[in-house]
C-alpha cells in the first residue's frame, strides 16, 4: 500500500483499452507522489443544512402531475472507513437513469422514454452512525456505443466527500445478479477481487411491507492518513 | 490490516450534469457549488481562473468536471483539520468550487474566486484540483500554482518533488488580455506536456 493509503488493489487502471474512452483520456505517465499536507487532509464540508427535505427521496422530488413510473426501492447502508468507523455528516450524490434507462440529461439520445415525474438526482448526508437512506426508483439499462450491442448493467452513480479531499470517491452501485456485469468494461475495469464491493445486496431488513424492496449498499473510504508535514 | 477493502472509483460517466452541477446546466435542481466561489464580503484578491481540458488526441474534452478545493485569502482552509489560531477563517468563503466544461462554446471551466494564502509557510498559493470525467475510471489529482509567485514556487516542496521539465503544467498563466486578474490552466490528460497528476 502506498503511504498515502490509496489501495491500488482495489482502483481500477486509468487505462483500460475494453473501456475506449479511457485510451485517449487517462493519464499515461506515472502519478508523481504526494504526501499529505494541509490541503489533503482537508476538504469541502457539506452539513445537514446542505440538503433539502425531499432531497433523499428521488420518487419525490421532482414530481409534477403524479408519481415516478417504475418499482420503487430503498437505498440504504453506512458510509465508513477501512476500519469499520463510521463516518457521520458524510455528503452522497446520486444519480441515475430512469426505470426505463433513460437520463434526463440532455446529451442522452436513447429512445426510451422520459419520466415527467422523474429527475434522478438525489442527495443526503449520513447521520452520526454513518447511516444513510434513499428512496427511488429502480433504473434500467441501457445501451451505449463502446462496442457491438453494448448495455450498461443497471446502476445508480454515487458521489461522496469524505473526512477530506483526498477521500473523494465516486462510485456506482449495481444491482445483485445482473447478467450484464461479464460484458460491462466499466465494472470489470476494477480488480476482480474487488468488483463485489459495488454490488449491493438485496435486504428483507431495508424492505417496506406494501412499499418497496431494499437494498443495502455499504460504502468504504479511505482510512485516516498519517500526520501532514509540519512547516 | 484493514478490516474492510475500499469502495473502487468508477466513472463519473457523460451524465453527471443534473446530479453534480444542476443550476449550471440548468436542470431543476438546486447546485451544492459553482464556479463562483467567492461573494461580494469574500477577502482577497479576486481571480479568474479559466481552462480548457485535452484529451490525448488534443481534442477539448465537453463533459469533464472540475472541482477546486483552496484555502481563502489568508492561507487558511474552511476545514475542522485546520485548527490554527494564527490565521483566520473567513466567513463568506468555503473554498469549493466545481464547473462542468458542457455549457460554454470553448467547453471551458471557468472559476470566480481569490488567490489563496501559502498554507503553512512552506507551500506556495495553489488550487487543489479534483479532474472527473466520462473514460476516467478514478479521479486524477493536480494543482494550480501562479506563475507570479516564482519565488514561492521555487521553494514549494510538492512542486520540488515533480521532475523539473514537467513543473510547467502545474503553473497557470496570467492572461493580460482579459479584464481583471485572469489566470490560464489548460489540463492535458496525456502527450508530451501531459499535466502532472498526483498520487494523493
Amino acid at each position: 500500500m502506498s503511504p498515502s493509503n490509496r489501495d491500488w488493489s482495489s482502483q481500477p487502471a486509468y487505462i483500460h483499452p475494453d473501456y475506449r474512452s479511457t485510451v485517449l483520456r487517462g493519464p499515461t505517465k506515472p502519478l508523481v507522489p504526494l504526501a499529505a499536507t494541509l490541503s489533503e487532509v482537508t476538504g469541502p464540508v457539506y452539513g445537514h443544512d446542505a440538503v433539502g427535505p425531499l432531497d433523499a427521496d428521488l420518487t419525490k422530488n421532482a414530481r409534477r402531475n403524479g408519481e415516478p413510473i417504475g418499482e420503487r426501492i430503498i437505498v440504504a447502508g453506512r458510509v465508513v472507513d477501512e476500519n469499520d468507523r463510521p463516518l457521520p455528516d458524510t455528503l452522497i450524490e446520486i444519480w441515475q437513469a430512469n426505470a426505463c434507462g433513460r437520463y434526463v440529461h440532455e446529451a442522452d439520445q436513447h429512445d426510451a422514454p422520459i419520466d415527467p415525474n422523474f429527475l434522478g438526482a438525489g442527495r443526503c448526508v449520513t447521520d452520526a452512525t454513518g447511516r444513510y437512506e434513499f428512496r427511488t426508483i429502480k433504473p434500467g439499462a441501457y445501451p451505449w456505443r463502446n462496442h457491438d450491442n453494448a448495455w450498461r448493467p443497471n446502476h445508480i452513480h454515487l458521489s461522496l466527500f469524505g473526512a477530506s479531499f483526498a477521500d473523494r470517491l465516486v462510485t456506482q452501485m449495481y444491482f445483485p445478479g445482473d447478467p450484464l456485469f461479464e460484458f460491462d468494461p466499466i465494472f470489470n475495469g476494477v480488480p476482480e477481487g474487488a468488483r463485489d464491493r459495488m454490488v449491493a445486496r438485496f435486504d428483507l431488513a431495508v424492505t417496506e411491507p406494501e412499499f418497496a424492496l431494499g437494498y443495502t449498499f455499504d460504502i468504504v473510504l479511505r482510512g485516516a492518513r498519517a500526520t501532514p508535514m509540519e512547516g | 490490516m484493514a478490516k474492510r477493502g475500499q469502495t473502487p472509483s468508477q466513472t463519473v460517466g457523460p451524465f453527471f450534469a443534473y446530479g453534480l452541477a444542476p443550476e449550471q446546466y440548468n436542470y431543476p435542481f438546486r447546485s451544492i457549488a459553482g464556479g463562483v466561489m467567492a461573494g461580494d464580503d469574500t477577502a482577497g484578491t479576486r481571480i479568474r481562473v479559466i481552462g480548457q481540458v485535452f484529451d490525448g488526441a488534443g481534442e477539448r474534452v465537453p463533459d469533464a468536471l472540475i472541482e477546486i478545493w483552496q484555502a481563502n485569502a489568508h492561507g487558511r482552509y474552511n476545514h475542522p483539520a485546520d485548527s490554527r489560531q494564527d490565521n483566520r477563517l473567513d466567513p463568506d468563503f468555503k473554498g469549493f468550487g466545481r464547473f462542468g466544461t458542457g455549457t460554454r462554446p470553448d467547453n471551458a471551466f471557468v472559476f470566480d474566486t481569490v488567490k489563496p494564502g501559502s498554507v503553512d509557510g512552506r507551500q506556495a498559493p495553489h488550487l487543489n484540483v479534483c479532474v472527473l470525467m466520462r473514460g476516467l475510471l478514478l479521479h486524477a489529482y493536480t494543482r494550480i500554482y501562479f506563475a507570479d509567485e516564482a519565488e514561492a514556487n521555487a521553494a514549494d516542496p510538492v512542486l520540488r518533488s515533480v521532475p523539473a521539465e514537467r513543473r510547467d503544467t502545474l503553473i497557470a498563466r496570467r492572461d493580460d488580455h482579459l479584464p481583471g486578474t485572469v489566470y490560464r490552466f489548460d489540463i492535458r490528460m496525456q502527450g508530451e506536456r501531459e499535466t502532472v497528476f498526483f498520487d494523493v
